[in-house]
């Protein structure tokens, strides 16, 4: 496992407020009245796709205006104002890059455009901290997603922002490189930055960040502690589809049964919804068995993030 | 060499649609020293080729294939948020962007201008000639740089102006020729080398104030739209 040594612990804090922001397109609304307080440590902003995370993200990042509500890193607005770049990092998801360009050059350029007072020894400190520095002479148009993708953190660090802002960060990379890159976001929050991540993948999140902000919907479902929500989404009733020989009879054996809560019959067989996964599973087969019918079909049926996340939504 | 200018620079030659820029000038050339080749007289082949070829087709059309490679190339890639994830006022992203499609698109269209020119008449066309067109490159590069950040479809709505506003609508209703650049590079440079050839309809004052206000005009409007530049490519 590598270590990862980014630089020298920050002398200040940066605080991301949103406060009843919305974002809508025409008819469409992408985000609905979220308010967040987004301080020091790694944030993950969590949801399944098209929940409006990017949509969220780029009006932090100063790239969309707000319909309504507002934006402020550390009180002042981020749209229309390019010094809070000064503090802010972004990397968005959209693999976009100047392919011609060596990742020397191109960190190298977004220090000079930052004017940094030492642009060199900024750049090459931000591609030794993504370990890029074996390549960095080659063209970024021969890289791996991989690798393009720790070229551009490099390019969003090299001014060593207070906050950074990364729209799926993992996204192309191997088990390797994410890991070497969860170890660097947690040393960047463990400095005292405010790191926020987007993800549809509950696994990614869940290694990286103790915080996170769940949307679903563009509306923000849950908030706080990534072990309570996951508790929260553990524990949620769970539903399956079952055909069997005698559903009926089935069905009677399975009300009496603690895990279960509740038990639809149709024409297509039962719908059963269990408050305990794993003593459902487990039961199912033995009243089966007792009760001599056959089971033809067992699917469960809200095992889809979207589901677990509309369930947050209702909870 | 500022950052934004090496990197608008690296990133204009580096794409293929620069090879496009190469043919039109060549074709203005070869077409001005097959004539003189073929001793036909410069009253026949010099407005065709200096005006309807030179300053109605080449120069616009260079100039939009580079206003609208600068920046609006990098808004459809994306990679424009490199640029703009940093504190730099807009109007030191706009205005290096701004040199290069001028300077690009003057180099390219006022040295084979000036050969036209010297052909046709004398050196003195030939240099009015590329400074005029020096001017409309400005101008040009102007608008188009302004255009790609009003529309997602830069090309086509530079393409309009160019194809059916300049080519066709002036050509048929004179008052449009007042909003039209290409007449007034004919202007200005039938005002510093005064020949029968180019055949001016607008006088030189106005072509020089006219151009002098759509430069400041779209400059300061393709300022203004960066510093509201949203990711999706709409500016609100």
């Amino acid at each position: 496992m590598t270590t990862t040594n980014t630089t020298a612990p920050t002398a200040t804090t940066s605080t991301l407020d949103l406060a009843g922001v919305s974002r809508w397109y025409g008819n469409v609304v992408a985000v609905n009245n979220v308010s967040m307080s987004l301080g020091p440590g790694v944030t993950g902003l969590l949801g399944p796709n098209g929940a409006g995370k990017t949509t969220l993200l780029h009006m932090m990042a100063g790239f969309l205006a707000p319909s309504r509500g507002r934006v402020t890193l550390d009180g002042r607005p981020t749209w229309r104002n390019p010094e809070v770049y000064r503090r802010l990092g972004l990397v968005s998801e959209r693999e976009a890059v100047h392919s011609f360009l060596t990742a020397y050059e191109f960190v190298l350029a977004t220090a000079k455009l930052h004017r940094l007072p030492d642009p060199q020894a900024a750049a090459r400190r931000a591609i030794d901290l993504v370990e890029m520095a074996d390549a960095q002479d080659r063209r970024i148009g021969t890289y791996s997603k991989g690798m393009r993708q720790r070229t551009r953190v490099a390019a969003a660090l090299v001014h060593d922002p207070q906050v950074l802002l990364l729209d799926e960060p993992f996204n192309g990379m191997d088990p390797r490189q994410r890991l070497h890159m969860m170890e660097l976001l947690h040393a960047l929050g463990d400095e005292g930055r405010t790191i926020l991540f987007s993800s549809h993948i509950l696994e990614e999140v869940e290694q990286v960040s103790g915080t996170v902000q769940v949307m679903v919907a563009g509306r923000l479902a849950a908030s706080g502690d990534f072990r309570t929500i996951r508790r929260l989404m553990t524990n949620r009733p769970h539903v399956f589809a079952i055909r069997s020989t005698d559903d009926r009879a089935l069905a009677v054996a399975l009300m009496a049964e603690a895990s279960v809560t509740g038990v639809e019959l149709g024409r297509d067989g039962l719908t059963v919804q269990a408050g305990d996964y794993g003593a459902f599973t487990r039961v199912l087969p033995k009243i089966a068995l007792a009760r001599g019918v056959r089971v033809r079909h067992l699917i469960p049926e809200d095992e889809s993030l979207e589901s677990v996340f509309s369930y947050l939504v209702e909870a | 060499m500022s950052t934004v200018t090496w990197i608008t620079a690296r990133g204009l030659f580096g794409r293929r649609r620069f090879l496009l820029l190469l043919p039109l000038p060549l074709l203005l050339v070869g077409l001005a020293v097959l004539a003189r080749g073929l001793a036909v007289a410069p009253a026949d082949w010099g407005p065709p080729v200096l005006v309807g070829l030179g300053l109605a087709v080449v120069l616009p059309v260079v100039a939009l294939i580079v206003g609208t490679g600068v920046l609006g190339a990098e808004i459809d890639d994306g990679t424009v948020v490199h640029v703009l994830t940093t504190p730099l006022p807009r109007w030191q992203i706009v205005l290096p962007k701004l040199a290069v499609a001028a300077g690009v698109t003057a180099v390219t269209v006022a040295v084979p201008l000036f050969a036209a020119g010297l052909l046709a008449d004398s050196a003195r066309l030939g240099l009015s000639l590329a400074v005029a067109a020096s001017a409309g490159a400005l101008a040009y590069s102007a608008l188009f740089v302004a255009a790609s950040l009003l529309t997602r479809r830069p090309v086509l709505l530079g393409l309009v102006y160019v194809l059916i506003w300049e080519g066709l609508l002036s050509n048929v209703i004179g008052g449009t020729r007042v909003l039209s650049i290409q007449h007034y590079v004919i202007a200005l440079a039938d005002r510093l080398a005064p020949t029968d050839l180019l055949g001016t309809t607008v006088t030189a004052p106005v072509a020089a104030v006219m151009t002098t206000l759509i430069i400041v005009g779209a400059t300061l409007l393709a300022i203004d739209r960066l510093r509201s530049f949203s990711v999706a490519g709409e500016t609100s």
